[in-house]
């Protein structure tokens, strides 16, 4: 059972980083467009041609 | 005069040398638009950020400082095929996003809590039996306490702060005994960790937190998303006043740019967009949109135009007052105030059911207490039952009750058009039993329409609407939307308060006053019949038309009012219009109460005469006129054309010109009130049967677990059922 002194902090560790993962992406602004965001990952799928550069 | 397009107000400076603007887009409504509006202004030199926000309908730019001009990118969006204009968010939509992002962060926390605190809960629960020994059971315990404590804390915030403001006031809320149950279980947990004991209620605190954060934010983002929209709708609307910036030189100003003092420039045909006085300039000028008069008033040096008035003949200079000094606007205002203020006094049923809840299960828990102390219980036992029975109690379904329904109800009626300006409107709104129309613009469109159409021949109407789109008087506007005209007659002349003239293929065409058409004889005859219509006449050659052009009815006006009649919902109008037209609309629509040149003050005795007699009333109007008596009545709404102080006022804004989001939001809103009602009993039920095991003391925390979760998804999912109304009824 010693083995829980290992295993319940790297359980609360590895929750806590998903929670300051959860509030790094909260303040980012990842949630004010959640409707575009579903669209955007299958945008990509088409790349955005680029524009020939100015100098050859 | 040509006016430049002046949108600096709107611009915001990043500083190192960015600006920034955001614009409402119309029309943005998949991914395909999305790639082509970012693209398309990306192409623009300079640009540096062009985002589409699909969820709110927006493009957010930023481009380099210099010679840029933001017209420019909503320009490039009408060619792109979308409507766009500047937007400034409102302090309104600002607070409720930050209460958004705060109540995300607080359920981020809670949720990341309850995980935890279960994990850990899970082996205790299945573990006392076998191989855990008490020392682990306190590792855990304590484990948990440190995890639950602060999480609980902060998550908590939203509950502690609503119960602590109404506590102070001296009322009871839903969040009261939520607030009292997860303190005293958490309290009463540390106690129990302290002494080694076998069951803690951290989880059971935490887990309730995390339910309720979902409730209340989903409720918050659909309050959000209305806001969003209506935000979207004032800033399409482009409203831009042509200001003179210096003696003989205008400028097209959005009206937040305005200021009072300045002075701007009213031609034929334009909405004013600001309160003020004339100061040069005589015309004819259209108040329907706020007295409801459809009678044409004279304005001349010193009249006060208002807001929603239509210019119809002459050009005027108007100098822009402060919203105080108009006679009628400060009339307005102080009936408004007196009537927001008797309004405020409603009890919303999340609160009633609360008032009756709390007193009732703080008191069964105090009773258990003393009931297992007086047959022989030690205090510490009697008190861990009595916490238990709150614990059991605290409102988690009756909690999500309420909310859930409005959430989902106000989503389906979303969809339907209509807008909620207040939380409560759909009680409100579900109770009504006679409803009170404003005639003009609620009854009726704003815009002018041609009614005779069916008498003028096609080829007719097309020339006569070719050379309306030569002027820019409002009843020619009418019918050159009538007609469908695109191309303007080459070589036409307007005569100022006369009409249009031009020639074709030899023929002489006016379009104008009958007297200007040589039509006098013919508009003599045909005068009277429609006392509301302005005549306009159409002369080609030697054949002479009229056209017979006021405010329609809106389209499906008859059905809707016949489809409330049959609701049991008595229907009348109250309207500041002449006698004669009034009359008319009642007779057109089958409504047989009906009350014609009534004042601000008069609506409002009306609808109060209406309620001291015990009628729920609900008020349907868009005038400056309607504001007070939308703000008396039970429930109130407007069209989405209405003037800015009556659509403040208003519970509720329909968009469109069809009348039928009326019946749809008294449908969803019965509906609604059915299933809150049906909730609020689900949870009654739900505690009759569980609170006299909690009695009995044999609760344990997985048992709490599990009925707290339980009572939760069957009130979500039945709240659920609010999305759709019986079909059929209408």
């Amino acid at each position: 059972m010693e083995v829980l002194v290992i295993l319940v902090p790297l359980a609360l560790g590895l929750g806590l980083v998903g929670l300051l993962g959860f509030l790094w992406s909260l303040k980012s602004g990842q949630y004010e467009d959640l409707e575009g965001a579903a669209w955007r990952a299958i945008l990509d799928d088409e790349p955005v041609p680029e524009r020939p550069p100015d100098h050859p | 005069m040509q006016a430049t397009r002046d949108f600096s107000h709107y611009v915001k400076d990043l500083g190192s040398g960015l600006s920034h603007i955001d614009l409402a887009v119309e029309g943005v409504s998949c991914a395909g638009c999305m790639s082509k509006i970012e693209r398309g202004l990306s192409a623009i030199p300079d640009v540096t950020l062009a985002r589409v926000n699909l969820t709110d309908r927006r493009v957010a730019l930023e481009w380099k400082d210099g010679a840029l001009d933001p017209s420019r990118f909503i320009d490039r969006l009408a060619e792109l095929g979308y409507r766009a204009y500047p937007f400034e968010t409102v302090r309104a939509e600002a607070v409720e996003a930050e209460n958004a992002r705060f109540l995300l962060r607080c359920l981020g926390v809670a949720a990341f809590a309850a995980m935890n605190v279960m994990m850990l809960s899970v082996p205790v629960w299945s573990g006392t039996a076998g191989d855990l020994i008490p020392a682990q059971r306190d590792f855990f315990h304590w484990l948990s306490a440190l995890i639950a404590l602060p999480a609980a804390a902060y998550a908590g915030q939203p509950f502690f702060r609503s119960a602590w403001r109404a506590l102070r006031t001296g009322n009871v809320n839903m969040d009261v005994p939520i607030s009292v149950g997860v303190t005293l279980a958490l309290a009463m947990s540390v106690v129990e960790t302290l002494r080694h004991a076998e069951h803690t209620y951290f989880d059971a605190a935490i887990m309730l937190l995390t339910f309720l954060l979902v409730g209340r934010y989903l409720d918050q983002r659909m309050r959000l998303k209305t806001r969003a929209v209506a935000g979207n709708l004032a800033a399409l609307k482009a409203e831009t006043a042509t200001k003179f910036i210096a003696a003989g030189e205008i400028a097209q100003v959005p009206v937040a740019a305005i200021h009072p003092g300045d002075v701007v420039l009213l031609r034929p045909g334009e909405r004013c967009a600001v309160d003020g006085t004339v100061i040069e300039g005589r015309s004819e000028i259209d108040q329907s949109l706020i007295t409801g008069e459809t009678l044409y008033a004279t304005a001349e040096h010193g009249t006060a135009v208002y807001a929603g008035s239509l210019n119809i003949s002459g050009t005027l200079r108007v100098r822009v007052s402060a919203a105080s000094e108009g006679t009628l606007l400060a009339e307005i205002t102080r009936l408004l105030d007196n009537a927001l203020q008797a309004r405020s006094r409603y009890v919303r049923l999340a609160d009633r059911a609360s008032r009756l809840y709390a007193p009732v299960v703080h008191a069964t828990a105090f009773l258990t207490m003393i009931g297992w102390v007086l047959i022989g219980a030690s205090w510490h036992d009697a008190l861990v039952t009595g916490i238990a029975v709150l614990i059991i109690t605290c409102p988690c379904a009756l909690g999500l009750a309420i909310p859930t329904v409005q959430t989902v109800a106000s989503g389906a009626m979303f969809r339907a058009g209509v807008l909620l300006n207040s939380g409560d409107s759909i009680e409100r709104l579900a109770e009504v039993d006679r409803i009170i129309f404003d005639k003009t613009g609620t009854l009726t469109l704003p815009d002018l329409d041609v009614v005779n159409l069916a008498d003028i021949p096609a080829d007719v109407l097309d020339l006569a609407g070719q050379l309306a789109l030569a002027s820019h008087h409002p009843v020619a506007a009418a019918v050159a939307r009538a007609a469908n005209s695109k191309s303007p007659l080459v070589g036409a002349v307007e005569e100022p308060g006369q009409g249009v003239r031009g020639q074709l293929g030899g023929k002489q065409l006016r379009l104008g006053r009958p007297s200007f058409c040589g039509a006098e004889q013919l508009a003599d005859a045909s005068a009277g019949l429609d006392p509301e219509a302005s005549i306009v006449a159409f002369s080609l050659g030697e054949a002479r038309y009229l056209f017979s052009v006021r405010q329609g009815l809106r389209p499906d006006a008859g059905a809707i009012i016949s489809a409330l009649q049959k609701r049991n919902i008595t229907v009348e109008i109250l309207s500041g219009d002449r006698e004669p037209a009034v009359r008319a609309a009642a007779r057109a629509l089958g409504i047989s109460e009906w009350r014609a040149g009534m004042t601000p003050a008069d609506k409002i005795a009306r609808i109060e005469d209406l309620k001291s007699q015990g009628f729920k009333v609900m008020m349907v109007g868009d005038g400056l006129n309607d504001a007070p008596s939308l703000a008396a009545a039970h429930v109130s709404m407007s069209p989405i054309s209405a003037a800015h102080l009556s659509q403040a006022t208003a519970d509720l804004v329909f968009l469109g010109k069809p009348l039928a989001p009326v019946v749809a939001a008294i449908d969803f809103s019965r509906r609604a009130l059915h299933l809150m009602r049906q909730n609020l009993w689900l949870a009654v039920g739900y505690n009759l049967f569980a609170v006299p095991i909690a009695i009995s003391g044999v609760v344990t925390p997985l048992i709490a677990a599990a009925a707290m979760s339980g009572s939760s998804l069957l009130v979500m999912l039945n709240a659920l059922r609010a999305r759709r109304v019986a079909q059929g009824r209408s």
